[in-house]
């Protein structure tokens, strides 16, 4: 499906959402309340049929953080990307996604390690590359002025 | 301090063993906690992060070309691919069509590239299993492909030729010839490598039927490369995204449906042959043309994201870039496929035993840099 | 006094009566089993630095490389420079272990070997007991090295040397059935278990050939099965470093680690020996019948050149086999054992008895 038709099929899928087209994947933002949702309908809708998670990123958009899920579809050999935000920095809190693609189970614990968002229902959230007295080197405010060279 | 060790409570009889940071079988700087009773393991958890360098973190304070250094070290067994990831990407975002001789060099080094890894998994993967000597021999081999990158690229491992607009510098004179030297050689030595190991009863015993993944469960958990295609799931990004110059070339994927380690292993050397047929189709018609499109002295990508996935040897690399309009980029994140295909591996060994263990490691080929960035 | 290298025993009575001429007889045995100690001593020593550079040496060529070569012309004294390191190195002392059978370990399993050497035949008249249970005798005295390496993995108070001591205590007890079977298979063809007497019986055909089918079977049989119970080559699951360290002598260090090391080479060669003796004719030079001229060049070598020939020859076989293949697993190599040699091994001595009653052996 190309995208035009792929965005489409996605607004129809998931209402409440609002959908990017003209860069290179159809790009869809949600609320963090519809996420499991959204990415459930869009698992198992025959025509999206996204059963492949292939990236998880932790962003820091400056005054928000965000994650990024790139997802692919092996039947119809299509990707779209979905994202959403968290406007609380203190505690940030997203729906974990392992309950649809398993894949997310050693991705959201990275991003849960770099970028310090707690993915609700994940079976084993814990830090992954880094001991706790680390703080999270994602984030754009993270302070290190031994070992980052900021330019 | 430390996070708990493990996360299943033992029951009686249950011990903790530790294949500790340092392990010849573990490739790399795994730790791999394992709860046993008796032979049988219960519970396999990887403890990660003994290499994290913070390699995305660095990438917000690097231009684009500057990045390429840094994608070496990640998988340094698939180093010229890794670097093409990345010059792709930006290339891509930039709209710069790069010259036909450019393609196909980057698709034979590419090329050459999985096959010296695929060498370096059967020497190592016979060393594992306790046939030492296929160590001996398949690095015997690799010292040719090595060689020819010093030649070309100026590194054995860490080679660095593919820069944003095509190459750093032309092939050496020498380049054609000393590679179908090797792919002449090769193709007579490979059946060596069968008869030492693949159809060696010892071996297939050792490996038939141990960590079985089935297809649903392979898409589920995201195992991309030969692990996938052991499986079953077809995810080469050679055939369904292909880029550079594996649009002009017909090879075939290799797929195999019984998902364990033994189908694996055979995905890797029938990828071998693969790889050779490609080289060949290319090394003659190398076109004549520029080795470097004409590129602005600080690339700086218009304002949006971009991705780019690769077939390194070991799976799909994704590289994802987000740039504001600076010449450092905003955010730039590597899917590493050593780390997805690391996730299942509970999941596999659970039930086998610890010889067991060191047999599905090995067959999931994983390079701990990769996996820890 | 006249000595030939072909007959020892001339020699060995020349010694014996020279000493019941000089002292008490009681003393004469006495001194003479010192110097049967010493020599054996010397012999297990120096087997045992040259089993230890051939082994460096065939594996080189195996892989592809030289081995060592810089030691010595060829490399001929590196093992010696590794026993004088071996000799330096710190002994740890484990917290927790048991002393005394920490200590005592090592030694078992050298005694164990020491006992099997000395009741290898080398040459015509150099033997040093010629029991009339030669070959029960040997299997026996061979059994005990198991003690030692369960005594090892249990005193070293380790999780791995445990795992270790126990694999390797199965797959020992499990491959002495093979062993004793395939053996007895040749006892059968023999008629006698002296081992004298056995090679004498090889003067016209060594048993390989005498026995043909079943003998070749037991010799086969009896190759894994040693194998196995010397852990080594692809039975060697119980200290594979690529797995769980070091096995049970993890925890070894210096001149006890050496003495470990040195006993898995000469039981090998124990091994090697046994085979040599009871399917290749021992000290028994080739000889067919009715080629006279052949059977003189035959006899023009020297019995214990033939004996350390042969032996060298099944040692080379045994080191060729582990650097070929990869290592079975622990349940692989059980079960190996349990579900497919013994049967053979039964079905063989059954064949080979047909055969002996029958009178079809050559």
């Amino acid at each position: 499906m190309d995208n035009v038709q792929l965005a489409a099929t996605a607004a129809l899928l998931a209402p409440g959402t609002e959908i990017v087209q003209g860069r290179q994947f159809v790009e869809m933002s949600v609320a963090p309340e519809l996420l499991l949702s959204t990415a459930s309908a869009l698992k198992e809708n025959s025509d999206t049929r996204f059963d492949m998670l292939v990236c998880v990123t932790g962003m820091d958009w400056g005054k928000e953080l965000g994650v990024v899920y790139h997802l692919r579809s092996t039947e119809h050999n299509h990707m779209m990307v979905l994202k959403t935000k968290v406007s609380d920095r203190e505690n940030p809190e997203i729906d974990s996604l392992c309950s649809v693609w398993q894949a997310a189970n050693f991705l959201e614990r990275e991003v849960y390690d770099l970028v310090g968002i707690k993915f609700r229902g994940h079976p084993d959230l814990r830090r992954l590359f880094l001991d706790s007295t680390w703080g999270y080197p994602l984030r754009k405010d993270y302070k290190d002025d031994i070992n980052i060279v900021a330019k | 301090m430390e996070e708990a060790v493990i996360n299943v409570p033992l029951e009686k009889e249950e011990y903790i063993i530790n294949m500790g940071p340092q392990h010849p079988s573990t490739h790399g700087v795994l730790r791999l906690v394992v709860s046993l009773r008796g032979e049988m393991v219960q519970n396999v958890e990887p403890h990660i992060g003994y290499v994290h360098r913070g390699i995305e973190k660095m990438c917000e304070n690097l231009t684009y070309a500057q990045i390429i250094h840094l994608t070496d070290r990640m998988d340094y067994l698939s180093a010229h691919i890794n670097n093409e990831a990345v010059c792709l990407a930006v290339e891509k975002a930039l709209d710069i069509e790069v010259s036909d001789r450019v393609k196909y060099i980057r698709t034979i080094l590419s090329e050459l590239t999985r096959i010296q890894s695929h060498q370096l998994f059967w020497a190592t993967y016979g060393m594992d299993l306790g046939g030492l000597t296929c160590f001996f021999y398949g690095l015997r081999d690799r010292e040719m492909i090595l060689d020819i990158f010093e030649e070309t690229c100026g590194g054995r491992l860490i080679v660095s030729y593919n820069c944003p607009g095509g190459l750093m510098n032309d092939i050496h004179p020498n380049f054609q010839k000393r590679t179908k030297d090797f792919i002449k050689y090769f193709r007579k030595t490979l059946p060596e490598y069968d008869r030492l190991l693949t159809g060696n009863v010892i071996f297939r015993e050792r490996l038939k039927d141990i960590g079985i993944i089935n297809r649903e469960d392979a898409i589920a958990w995201g195992l991309t490369g030969p692990v996938g295609r052991g499986s079953g799931f077809s995810c080469d990004v050679r055939k369904h995204n292909p880029y550079s110059a594996y649009n002009k070339v017909t090879f075939k994927e290799i797929l195999y449906n019984e998902g364990d380690s033994l189908h694996r292993y055979q995905v890797r050397m029938d990828e071998m042959w693969e790889s050779m047929n490609i080289i060949e189709q290319l090394i003659d018609n190398i076109p004549e043309g520029p080795y470097a499109a004409k590129m602005k002295p600080v690339i700086k990508l218009p304002e949006g994201e971009y991705w780019q996935s690769v077939e390194t040897a070991r799976g799909e690399l994704g590289v994802y870039i987000v740039s504001d309009g600076n010449k450092y980029p905003y955010r730039v994140k590597f899917r590493s496929p050593n780390f997805v295909n690391l996730a299942p591996l509970n999941k596999l060994a659970a039930g086998f035993k610890i010889a067991d263990l060191v047999a599905i490691n090995g067959s999931l080929d994983l390079v701990i840099p990769d996996l820890d960035r | 006094m006249e000595f030939s290298i072909y007959d020892l025993t001339s020699f060995t009575h020349w010694i014996d009566s020279s000493l019941r001429a000089s002292m008490s007889p009681g003393w004469a045995v006495a001194v003479e089993m010192i110097i049967i100690g010493v020599a054996l001593l010397v012999f297990y020593a120096l087997i045992g630095l040259f089993l230890v550079y051939a082994e460096r040496k065939v594996c080189a060529l195996m892989q592809n490389r030289l081995g060592p070569n810089r030691v010595g012309p060829g490399g001929i004294f590196q093992t010696v420079a590794d026993l004088v390191k071996l000799l330096f190195v710190e002994l740890v002392p484990i917290k927790n272990a048991d002393k005394i059978l920490f200590n005592v370990a090592p030694f078992i399993v050298i005694i164990a070997s020491v006992m099997a050497i000395g009741a290898l035949p080398f040459a015509k008249g150099l033997h040093a007991i010629d029991l009339n249970i030669g070959i029960f005798y040997l299997m026996a005295v061979s059994s005990m090295g198991v003690i030692g390496v369960l005594l090892a993995g249990w005193s070293s108070n380790n999780k791995y040397s445990l795992i270790g001591a126990m694999r390797s205590g199965a797959q020992i007890v499990s491959y002495e059935l093979s062993v004793g079977l395939a053996l007895v298979t040749m006892v059968v063809l023999a008629g006698t278990m002296q081992l004298s007497e056995m090679i004498e019986a090889q003067r016209w055909g060594w048993f390989i050939f005498k026995g043909h089918i079943p003998a070749v079977t037991a010799f086969v049989v009896y190759i894994v099965a040693g194998t196995a119970e010397t852990n080594r080559g692809p039975f060697d699951l119980a200290e594979a470093e690529s797995e769980l360290t070091a096995g049970y002598h993890t925890e070894y260090s210096g001149i006890k680690f050496a003495l470990f090391f040195l006993a898995e080479y000469i039981n090998m060669f124990i091994v090697a020996a046994i085979a040599a003796t009871v399917f290749l004719g021992g000290w028994m030079p080739l000889h067919v019948f009715g080629w006279d001229g052949f059977n003189k060049v035959m006899d023009f070598i020297p019995p214990f050149v033939w004996f350390l020939g042969k032996t060298f020859g099944v040692v080379f076989l045994m080191m060729w086999l582990k650097w070929t293949f990869p290592r079975l697993r622990i349940d692989q190599l059980l079960t190996l054992e349990w579900k497919y040699l013994l049967p053979l091994n039964i079905f063989n001595l059954l064949l080979m008895a047909t055969l002996v009653l029958v009178g079809w052996h050559w």
